[in-house]
């Protein structure tokens, strides 16, 4: 993993920052150059509540390099309450037992490791919203 | 006046039971339970670190403590499970709940005292007026060499803590420490499992360093046992704090609110911090609590707080650590928690 | 503009070919296009391959590939649009023609997959999804479709059956293509107890790695009707894009890079999918051709789950899709895939498909697309 690259999207990564578009309002995550709805380039920065439901989602068997120790996980698009929506790993649950619309709530996460002497990457997850 | 602003918890989900761990290496289930007084213990998942949990405790402890993280100017991890060996988690922490860039962090270890110790440092340095508000997290995923006795109770937690000098919650009345160089268990660098003194982790270490940090803090407030309304104590099994509460003569009222290991097991650095985060959970404005951590190596924090009006007003606003613990839990078998815990070889 | 002709095209048989290697497969199918158009003329070369990269190590097939065939200075180019390399590459060389700057331009798609672990390919292929919004969180191309497939349920009520109608249908036509990876039936028995590789879609709904070549020369109409072979028009051209990332489109089930690209080329053509005969596309899951199926407007949305099982889209159907066996079991060199397309297309308007043949055939459509369809390629082509 390229450590620049994977540094520069802490931001979004950590704390959910999303760009808010200042002439139309629409949210996007992640922020494109001008705003997909109006084409404006006036942007504030925001952070997502974190709550949201589930859109979609899928159970991986056959995972990629680095994510073989985890299989199977759920891994889903989010659709915050805000409106973005967000693809992200579901975890802490039973992946059969997920349905389209069960509320979610953000997590701080670990994704993986570049092997063992690389970097640890960290990152947005979601867990089904049971109150804790 | 100087305390605690917020405080917040995050337990991982997983459990697994005693009778699962004896029964992989023929051991005796019912000697360990009654012996250790513990029932099952908390496995944090494979996407879950001293990182992830300090984070996720903290996001808790800033809802309780209505704080732009912006003004946090100090955050301090306590933790013997760091993710790196070099490169502070602190600065991972600080990132995620928007603290940086006027933030100073550092790492902290000293076995199961380390997240006292951020406590210790964090309220010294606000009292002093260095920084408005400081974080300290006790926060760990401690591995048991498997088969052993510390096998059934090393688990995985964290508390962490807000400190400033207005709004509080609980204010702190006075702190004392009680140190020596005791070896009575140590992890060398590069070995993937603590070593211990056996029996000698008893009466040389845990008992002689609590009470010595007792003795030491009620000398020099001139109080008694019976003017607390709760004690915590470190809690490394179930049996330790319950022996060491009865001889320095605190009742089970006064400890039990506090006592998470025999279902939780020994978070380490998150031991006492989450029994003390229990116990706010529970308590009401007005009382006084006493805190005493201990770590191996070893040495114990002795911390006296009094609780506010605002700890009614600011429990609710974050689960309590005993939803986390007593709802919601997931059980594994031993085969799933070894490939959680990386106790298994996988290639390269 | 000049109206556009193929009048050549090279398929090699495709599968996991270890004796050869990625040049040597690229200048076979190369040869056979010219050998079939009965000139060897190349004005220009563009090739489709969406990673010589990661899955050889190698860049520059533009120097590569003219070289290996033994005829260097032809101008050549790489095209990649992911899975939409080939088609991409076949509608550059369009533009070398159509615009006069070539009279001659042959497109090459090619891929050698197998040279890498099935876990270096994976990863080679998952490049062509968002890196840092999808595959950074673990989710691999048979997860993006699959999270498709089960909203297409949730949404239409598209069942496990129609699913594997689709697979079962495309197996079959597979079996009378000589030049198919996978070129047996397969029941619907068999694909239910294919391995689950990322819920719902298993194994066998998955099309394959394969190494693979093919080749199109395309001229003006005129200069073909100077070779003996029947030429094949190229009436309509159409191209779109979509956003790379699933969660960043508005309804998960529209493709719109498809809809835009198949408008697109039926308006160049003067044409309505009703005149449309049949089709070859993009199946590289089960999921994606009965979603392609509404994209194209063949059926009204959710209902390409029922068309497939239903028959439209055999040989024998209303609406014939993937008269070659699709990617599922031709297989699916990524970069050939769409120039592969386009071989079919003419082989069964030429009326050379032997016993895969179409009946009453005089217009089809090839579509070729990207990733989760973040870029799509439709070309029409007619006998005159």
């Amino acid at each position: 993993m390229q450590v620049p690259r994977y540094w520069r999207e802490i931001p979004k990564r950590y704390r959910l920052e999303a760009a808010q578009c200042k002439k139309c309002l629409n949210i996007s995550f992640p922020e494109k150059f001008s705003c997909p709805e109006c084409g404006s380039r006036d942007f504030k920065t925001i952070r997502l509540s974190g709550k949201g439901k589930i859109s979609t989602h899928t159970i991986i068997r056959i995972a990629p390099e680095g994510f073989n120790d985890q299989v199977p996980y759920g891994m889903g698009i989010i659709e915050m309450d805000e409106g973005p929506r967000i693809m992200a790993q579901i975890t802490d649950c039973d992946p059969e037992k997920l349905k389209t619309g069960d509320r979610m709530i953000y997590q701080f996460r670990r994704i993986r490791e570049d092997g063992s002497t690389g970097v640890i990457m960290y990152a947005y997850k979601f867990v089904p919203d049971v109150g804790i | 006046m100087t305390g605690i602003v917020g405080y917040g918890t995050k337990i991982p989900r997983y459990r697994i039971k005693v009778e699962e761990i004896a029964k992989v290496w023929g051991a005796d289930a019912p000697t360990y339970k009654r012996g250790l007084n513990l029932n099952e213990k908390s496995v944090p998942a494979p996407d879950e670190d001293c990182a992830t949990l300090s984070v996720n405790a903290t996001l808790n402890a800033l809802k309780r403590a209505k704080i732009d993280p912006a003004d946090i100017g100090a955050v301090y991890v306590g933790s013997e499970s760091h993710p790196y060996a070099v490169k502070p988690t602190g600065t991972i922490v600080s990132e995620a709940i928007g603290a940086c860039p006027y933030v100073h962090t550092a790492d902290l270890e000293f076995a199961c005292k380390a997240g006292t110790e951020g406590m210790f440092i964090a309220l010294n340095l606000v009292k002093s007026g260095a920084v408005p508000y400081a974080l300290a997290i006790g926060a760990d995923t401690s591995q048991g060499a498997p088969g052993d006795a510390l096998e059934y109770s090393a688990a995985a937690g964290a508390a962490a803590f807000i400190m400033g000098t207005d709004n509080l919650i609980a204010e702190l009345k006075d702190t004392h420490c009680y140190m020596t160089d005791t070896p009575d268990f140590w992890r060398r660098e590069y070995k993937h499992y603590p070593e211990h003194g056996g029996r000698f982790t008893g009466a040389p270490a845990y008992f002689k360093h609590v009470t010595g940090a007792v003795d030491a803090i009620l000398g020099k407030t001139n109080m008694k046992p019976e003017d607390f309304k709760y004690v915590i104590f470190h809690q490394p099994n179930g049996k330790f704090p319950v022996l060491v509460a009865k001889k320095l003569g605190f009742t089970e009222q006064q400890y039990l609110p506090g006592l998470l290991s025999p279902t939780l097991g020994n978070t380490y650095s998150g031991s006492s911090p989450m029994g003390f985060a229990a116990t706010l959970d529970i308590a009401k404005p007005g009382e006084l609590i006493l805190l005493i951590s201990y770590g191996s190596g070893a040495g114990s924090d002795a911390f006296i707080f009094e609780t506010t009006k605002k700890i009614d007003e600011v429990r609710d606003l974050a689960p309590m650590l005993r939803t986390q613990l007593d709802e919601h839990k997931i059980y594994i078998e031993y085969g799933t928690y070894a490939k959680f815990r990386k106790k298994i070889l996988l290639p390269n | 503009m000049r109206k556009l002709a193929i009048i050549g095209i090279g398929l090699i048989k495709w599968g996991e070919l270890w004796e050869k290697s990625m040049r040597q497969i690229a200048a076979e199918a190369v040869y056979k296009c010219l050998e079939d158009a009965g000139t060897d003329r190349i004005d220009a070369m563009t090739i489709g391959n969406m990673s010589g990269g990661l899955f050889n190590g190698q860049e520059h097939l533009s120097s590569l590939i003219p070289d290996h065939m033994g005829r260097k200075n032809i101008p050549a180019m790489r095209i990649e649009s992911a899975c939409a390399s080939g088609g991409m590459a076949v509608r550059t060389a369009c533009l070398e023609v159509a615009s006069g700057f070539s009279d001659y331009a042959i497109a090459v798609g090619v891929e050698k997959m197998t040279d890498i672990s099935g876990n270096e390919a994976t990863y080679a292929l998952a490049t062509a999804a968002d890196q840092d919004y999808e595959a950074f969180h673990g989710v691999t191309f048979p997860g993006l479709y699959a999270m498709m497939a089960k909203a297409h349920m949730d949404r239409y009520g598209t069942t496990r059956e129609q699913l594997s109608s689709v697979v079962i249908k495309n197996h079959y036509n597979g079996s009378l293509n000589p030049n198919a990876q996978f070129p047996f039936k397969i029941t619907s028995d068999q694909v239910l107890k294919s391995p689950m590789v990322s819920d719902p879609l298993r194994l066998l709904d998955c099309s394959p790695i394969t190494d693979g070549a093919a080749a199109v020369l395309i001229t003006t109409l005129e200069e073909a009707k100077k070779l003996k072979k029947q030429p094949v028009l190229i009436s309509g051209i159409g191209h779109a894009s979509d956003s790379i990332a699933l969660s960043s489109r508005k309804d998960l089930l529209k493709l719109e890079a498809v809809e835009l690209s198949t408008n697109k080329a039926l308006e160049m053509a003067g044409k309505s999918i009703k005149d449309i005969d049949f089709a070859e596309v993009h199946d590289c899951f089960s999921i994606a051709e009965i979603m392609i199926l509404e994209a194209l407007g063949v059926v009204a949305p959710g209902d390409g789950g029922k068309a497939s099982s239903d028959g439209l889209t055999g040989l024998n159907g209303g609406f014939p899709v993937n008269p070659s066996g699709g990617l599922k079991s031709k297989g699916h060199p990524v970069g050939a895939t769409g120039v592969a397309q386009i071989c079919e297309a003419v082989t069964q308007l030429r009326g050379e498909a032997g016993k895969r043949q179409l009946k009453n055939i005089r217009t089809g459509l090839t579509q070729n697309m990207g990733g989760s369809a973040g870029s799509s390629v439709v070309h029409i082509l007619e006998v005159i």
